[in-house]
């Protein structure tokens, strides 16, 4: 699937691009390491914006087209910044004859946003994502750490009237 | 000898080196193995699966252009059954995410898809008919079109971009969506693509194409109000011919002019004179430089594809590069100024037109600073390629075409204008005009051999009056790397650098015609079509710019010195520094 670009801007703070500085440094010059800051710079971002790719490229000697072809390639790397609440649809094959695409639609119109998207205000990202592993509760959706279970299509605007704030 | 192994291809017994390809093999007993992502030592990657061939003992066909031949006795069939189905089958998937627009694609003809398809007796084009993704055509560089619609991933572009030591392009995402563009999908002129055309010329189909103009040019001819004047670049002539099935290295100049006056332009000019009026302003800025302690070593600046190089990778070195126009652009100013002056002309009719090997030049045409008479010194630049779509076009029988001269008086040109056109010719035809200028004397040979060749990166050091001069040359913008990293820090000590943005230069420009890979990846090129400027100069009575006419006319009756004012304000220029990426 074609992942999503993000258009919200891009935030930084002097913590977080000194961390990315570190790893990159750690790395300068060794081109099979590329994969390894991609996913440290994931984990203090959340996602890979323009900016973070270009200062991997730059970092890393690369053109930065090489750094998105990885970026876009792999199914773990995310263009789009996690929300406040970040949402999992599980499209795990019990969730889905359970319904889960259902559910993963309804959301996608009450937010506005497709999978793999984050809404402008920054406050509900949406993912589709693999099996986890609580096939009982089918269809199941994750908010942050809540887990909510067996639900329907129906039930959707009352879980997300929970998270408001 | 120790390390030949005995092998059969197809029954044929044969002895190869230890490790030697089944692709470079089978050549050796005469067959052409076909193929479609392969590019000799640029893109070995085995990727578009057309060059099968069974092995045997093997588990599956292999990739001929990527299997090593390791074991004595090892049996190949390049033409089984197996094999041909194979490739078709590889054939019909190609053709399934493929646009099947065939009569209107600009490379009908001389497209490698369509040569397999016709040769394995493809007859179905939808066997297969599944999912099709539709991508928008990228428009927005000056110099060339992409088309993804087309693209069959072969990523041959994507090793010409690299090779160059850009990158700007790669394969995106995977999958059915799998596509070539840049980071981020942005559009091509937003990044730092420096216009070389290596790309086109290493499409197997029409994904990539330059920006065709030969409309624009046809209804400036038909335009009774337009004065149309054409030039032609000195690696043009080298090439034309190949677009007519000429073999490789073929001089055309005679039939050139001849086709460029049918076409109906109004005057037939030759970019030599440019070149020979470059080497004029080039000699002259370079000696004073080195008198009045100016930035050294200073660099060459008519290849429009290193400059923007150079703007977006070396931006705080663009002092080092000589202010002098590209002889395209010095010729252009030239026409409507003094050509038009002279011949009373009011230079807003006057359209002028450059049949170029570059697609850079495209690019270059539209700067800022290159409309030295007060209107643009070119108005259209027309590719080696395009040049040869005119003449078919126009019903012109190349063969047939007499071999005719060029017009006065922007027309002559000397032996060192003629070898711009390959990597040294600058800096040759610059020894030669700066060595007479410094001694006084006439040189004993015009020949300076060791800045002639395809090597990427070329030394030299010359003795002129008493004076060490060390030169140095690269070409392809991978190799100009090596030496910009030196100009950067500080330890070139060189006075003065030619830089081609093209591997080998203009002969193997970004807009000269398309040889399939069969030729590329098994015939020199590079070597064959230099080979024919160089014969080319070694045949003309005047092998020194300094000595060409028309030049010494224009300064006489209208520039006066080299590097006088006026010639700053027509044939000089400035450069900009560029971001790697304008998002």
């Amino acid at each position: 699937m074609l992942k999503k670009i993000s258009t919200i801007p891009f935030t930084d703070t002097a913590e977080q691009a000194a961390k990315l500085d570190a790893v990159i440094a750690e790395c300068t010059g060794d081109v099979s390491q590329l994969m390894h800051v991609m996913q440290e710079a994931q984990n203090i971002y959340g996602y890979l914006p323009f900016e973070v790719q270009q200062k991997i490229a730059d970092g890393m000697n690369v053109p930065m087209e090489k750094v998105y072809g990885v970026a876009t390639f792999y199914a773990q790397f995310a263009l789009s910044p996690k929300g406040k609440y970040s949402i999992s649809v599980c499209l795990g094959t019990a969730c889905y004859v359970k319904g889960a695409q259902e559910i993963l639609d309804e959301l996608s119109a009450q937010l506005g946003i497709e999978a793999e998207e984050c809404t402008e205000d920054g406050k509900f990202s949406l993912t589709a994502c693999r099996c986890i592993g609580a096939c009982g509760l089918a269809p199941v959706i994750t908010v942050n750490e809540d887990v909510y279970g067996k639900i329907t299509a129906a039930d959707v605007a009352g879980i997300l009237a929970k998270y408001q704030d | 000898m120790e390390n030949m192994l005995n092998i059969k291809i197809n029954g044929i017994p044969c002895s190869v080196p230890y490790g030697t390809k089944i692709i470079e093999a089978a050549r050796m007993v005469g067959i052409e193995i076909p193929t479609l992502c392969y590019l000799k030592e640029m893109n070995e990657i085995g990727a578009c699966r057309f060059c099968v061939v069974e092995v045997k003992g093997a588990r599956s066909l292999v990739a001929a252009c990527v299997f090593p031949i390791e074991r004595d006795g090892t049996e190949i069939f390049t033409n089984s059954e197996k094999v041909r189905k194979a490739r078709k089958t590889t054939l019909e998937l190609i053709l399934s995410t493929h646009e099947r627009k065939c009569l209107s694609c600009i490379r009908s003809g001389n497209c490698e898809l369509q040569k397999l398809c016709k040769e394995y007796g493809v007859s179905e084009e939808d066997k297969f008919d599944g999912a099709k993704p539709v991508y928008e055509l990228d428009y927005s560089a000056a110099h060339m079109v992409r088309d993804n619609n087309k693209c069959i991933l072969c990523r041959r572009c994507v090793a010409a971009c690299n090779e160059q030591g850009i990158g700007v392009i790669g394969a995106n995402a995977r999958g059915i969506d799998t596509h070539i563009g840049s980071a981020f999908e942005l559009p091509l002129n937003t990044t730092s693509c420096i216009s070389c055309g290596q790309c086109i010329v290493n499409c197997p189909v029409g994904a990539i194409y330059e920006k065709d103009d030969t409309e624009k040019v046809f209804d400036a001819i038909n335009d009774e109000s337009k004065y149309v004047v054409v030039q032609a670049a000195p690696a043009v002539r080298a090439t034309l011919g190949e677009h007519f099935g000429l073999p490789v290295g073929t001089d055309v100049t005679g039939k050139m002019f001849a086709a460029l006056r049918r076409l109906g332009f109004d005057k037939v000019f030759d970019t030599n004179f440019g070149a020979d009026l470059t080497i004029m302003e080039e000699a002259t800025e370079l000696l004073g430089r080195i008198k009045n302690g100016g930035v050294l070593p200073m660099i060459t600046s008519c290849s429009p594809g290193w400059i923007k190089y150079c703007e977006h990778y070396y931006p705080t070195e663009l002092d080092h590069l000589s202010s002098c126009k590209s002889p395209m652009q010095m010729q252009g100013a030239i026409t409507k100024s003094y050509f038009a002056e002279k011949n009373g002309i009011d230079p807003a009719n006057i359209v002028s037109v450059a049949i170029m090997p570059c697609t850079a030049k495209k690019f270059e045409c539209g700067r800022d600073d290159e409309n030295g008479a007060g209107y643009p010194d070119v108005d259209y630049v027309l590719t080696t390629r395009e040049l040869g779509r005119m003449i078919e076009s126009a019903g012109i029988n190349f063969h047939l075409l007499p071999e005719e001269e060029c017009d006065a008086p922007l027309g002559q040109g000397t032996g060192a204008a003629v070898i711009f056109g390959a990597t040294g010719g600058v800096m040759e035809a610059a020894l030669r005009t700066a060595a007479e200028v410094i001694t006084g004397e006439e040189l004993a040979s015009p020949e300076f051999t060791a800045v002639r060749g395809m090597d990427g990166v070329k030394e030299a050091t010359y003795n002129l009056g008493g004076m060490d001069v060390k030169v140095a040359i690269a070409s392809g913008t991978k190799n100009a790397k090596i030496l910009m990293d030196k100009v950067k820090d500080g330890t070139a000590d060189y006075t003065f650098i030619e830089i081609m943005g093209c591997p080998g230069g203009c002969i193997n420009g970004g807009g000269q015609p398309v040889q399939p890979a069969s030729v590329r990846n098994f015939t020199d090129l590079k070597g064959l079509r230099a080979a024919a400027l160089y014969k080319n100069d070694e045949s003309r009575p005047l092998r020194k710019s300094h000595l060409n006419e028309d030049v010494k006319a224009v300064y006489a009756d209208f520039l006066g010195e080299p590097n006088s004012h006026k010639a700053h304000e027509l044939l000089h220029t400035s450069y900009v520094a560029r971001p790697m990426y304008s998002k």
